[in-house]
């Protein structure tokens, strides 16, 4: 059922350019970007066999795959909507409505921070600063940050992505 | 009009390639400094420039330079810290996305004078956009033949990459920026070593703010001496400040250190005034990790004297009646803003960022939090203010790095100047059940009415 783990070809090289920006013997320090990758390539989060997959390919220890995914708010340890809407909560933002714009995607997509919608297409997590502060309030959907949002905006870009139907990475 | 240096192009089509940027004169101070100077000369001119370190600390930028491990023989590397994670800081953003080559060349420059062979750009995870900019950069850069093998016909070569994060405010941390460079979790190391001994791959390191090394172009075309002359005492040259808040113009600005706050909020050029007229409340001047000031001590000391954006004139007054210039993430708040709920935001912040190495800002920061939750929503119990003010006096100090106290300062300034209004949200649960409970009705605190 679960498609086989591994890197397409045209993936794989990627990952092998990354690879070689680091000294010999430093390929560990590709995980980031190359866990960026997987993520990408195999529905937006990583199960373990994903996680136990790129450590062959860095030649490290899983848990040192394991311990690097759960330390960052960006890797997915658990599957999510097609679109993960990450709407920005902190100072800035809250002083320009961010509040209100978590209560309007909770009631437009019926459900609460931290859910996915009954399709499956959305998932709605509350994080904190995206360094958008100027440009308050307003939520990143994989690479793109959707900026200045109100309840008409907003509205228009669930619309937007549910047409498009597609899922959002950030590479 | 103040001058403009590291700005002074934005408005240029097309800016954003080499072409452009090398018609605007980009590359010439690159190519002055390797063809013609030598690496400790760079060195001298940016001590000469006064250059503080534009991430938050503030460090004469020469001085971070001239420790790095000179008898060293392992490689040397120059890594720019692009981990923008400040609540309130968007200028590294703004500079990288709008100019990506003024960067490139600063760390061409940078990387020369300090002897690196390769160089990292560590940006965070959520500016990936940000990323595929500065990496097309990169590449017009590379065929041009402005990075890579023999550069200007030089036996100077260089390689720089962009490495990017996956969302964790302490990599900003220049040692957990470190240890994520190198495939680990964000866990800031204990010092000494500085990088400068014992940095990336236990090798001699200078990590270096965005617009720190975007400067040294400009300094190496102007002069040290020249660039000394712009701002006041010690606070040199021009500095991004980044506006957000009940402003009508947000956005990312260029000054002259030495304006005045005054200024800086009212005039057109810049803020342009606070949103629908209303009253100002309160400031936050270096981001979110600084002191936050009430609306008597914005554009005055506490001696009466104006404010000015320099670094000595926002710390006048130290954490009794001044602030930082920090980052140079500029925050309004007016009287609509609930500094409780403002505060409850940080407070959570900054549990979500805490690594967890420390217990006094990993358990901390999480009764911080929980005890802001309880007073905004109006269960909170007079003894909750004091034993805020203890938990942030506890966690300063104590921990390896400066999360702990960039945890405790919003809290216990918060508290400093705005108690009363925690103390009214104790006192009226009922009134604060909206969340938007100020936005309505302006709490009016006998220090505003004084303004």
């Amino acid at each position: 059922m679960s498609k086989e783990i591994v890197f397409s070809a045209e993936t794989l090289a990627v990952v092998n350019k990354l690879i070689k920006r680091y000294p010999e013997g430093r390929q560990k320090s590709a995980l980031l970007p190359v866990l960026h990758v997987a993520q990408a390539e195999f529905d937006g989060w990583l199960s373990s066999d994903v996680m136990d997959y790129v450590a062959s390919i860095l030649e490290i220890k899983p848990i040192e795959v394991y311990e690097v995914a759960s330390f960052y708010s960006m890797y997915n340890l658990k599957p999510v909507g097609k679109c993960l809407l990450e709407v920005c909560q902190t100072g800035p933002c809250m002083l320009n409505g961010a509040d209100d714009l978590v209560a309007h995607f909770e009631k437009k997509l019926n459900i609460k921070v931290g859910e996915t919608s009954e399709d499956g297409m959305f998932t709605l997590k509350t994080v904190e600063c995206l360094g958008s502060c100027g440009t308050a309030p307003m939520l990143q959907c994989g690479a793109d940050y959707h900026e200045n949002l109100d309840e008409t905006k907003a509205d228009a870009l669930i619309e937007k992505l549910r047409a498009e139907n597609k899922r959002s990475r950030y590479c | 009009m103040g001058r403009k240096l590291l700005l002074e192009h934005i408005n240029v089509p097309g800016i954003e390639t080499l072409e452009v940027y090398r018609k605007m004169g980009g590359y010439s101070a690159a190519e002055k400094a390797i063809k013609t100077m030598q690496p400790d000369d760079i060195t001298e001119e940016v001590k000469k420039s006064g250059l503080r370190g534009r991430g938050g600390a503030g460090f004469p930028a020469g001085m971070k330079w001239s420790f790095i491990d000179k008898k060293s023989e392992k490689p040397r590397y120059l890594v720019c810290n692009a981990d923008e994670s400040e609540p309130g800081t968007f200028k590294d953003r703004y500079l990288m996305e709008k100019i990506p080559h003024s960067l490139i060349e600063g760390m061409l420059v940078s990387s020369f004078a300090l002897g690196a062979k390769t160089s990292y750009i560590y940006i965070r995870g959520e500016y990936f956009y940000v990323l595929r900019i500065l990496e097309k950069a990169i590449e017009e850069a590379y065929a041009a033949g402005l990075l890579g093998k023999n550069i200007f016909g030089t036996d100077y070569s260089l390689d720089v990459h962009v490495q990017i994060g996956a969302g964790a405010y302490i990599c900003g941390e220049e040692t957990a920026l470190l240890e994520s460079l190198e495939g680990k979790r964000g866990n800031p190391r204990m010092k000494p070593p500085f990088p400068a001994i014992s940095g990336l791959y236990a090798s001699p390191t200078v990590v270096n703010n965005v617009e720190t090394i975007a400067a040294v172009p400009h300094i190496i075309n102007i002069t040290g001496d020249e660039y000394a002359k712009i701002g006041v005492g010690r606070s040199t040259g021009t500095k991004l400040i980044s506006a957000s808040g009940h402003i009508n113009k947000p956005g990312t600005y260029e000054i002259e250190l030495g304006l005045t706050v005054e200024e800086f909020i009212y005039s057109d050029e810049y803020c342009g005034g606070i949103k629908g007229g209303r009253k100002i409340k309160a400031m936050i001047a270096g981001g979110s990790s600084v002191p936050i000031l009430p609306a008597h001590l914005i554009t005055k000391t506490a001696n009466g004297e104006d404010r000015l954006m320099t670094y000595e004139s926002l710390s006048d007054g130290g954490f009794v009646s001044g602030t930082m210039l920090g980052s140079g993430g500029f925050v309004i708040m007016d009287e609509t803003a609930c500094i409780v709920r403002h505060t409850w935001t940080l407070a959570r912040f900054y549990h979500h960022e805490s690594c967890g190495q420390c217990s006094p800002c990993r358990e901390g920061t999480g009764w911080m939090e929980k005890v802001l939750h309880r007073i905004e929503h109006g269960h909170g119990s007079m003894k909750d203010i004091d034993l805020l003010v203890d938990i942030a006096k506890k966690i300063e100090g104590n921990t390896i790095c400066p999360l702990g106290d960039a945890s405790a300062w919003p809290i216990a300034s918060a508290i400093r100047h705005f108690r009363e209004e925690f103390e009214y949200h104790i006192l009226h649960p009922e009134k604060v059940k909206d969340p938007k409970h100020f936005a309505h009705e302006p709490f009016v605190s006998s220090k505003l009415e004084n303004v």
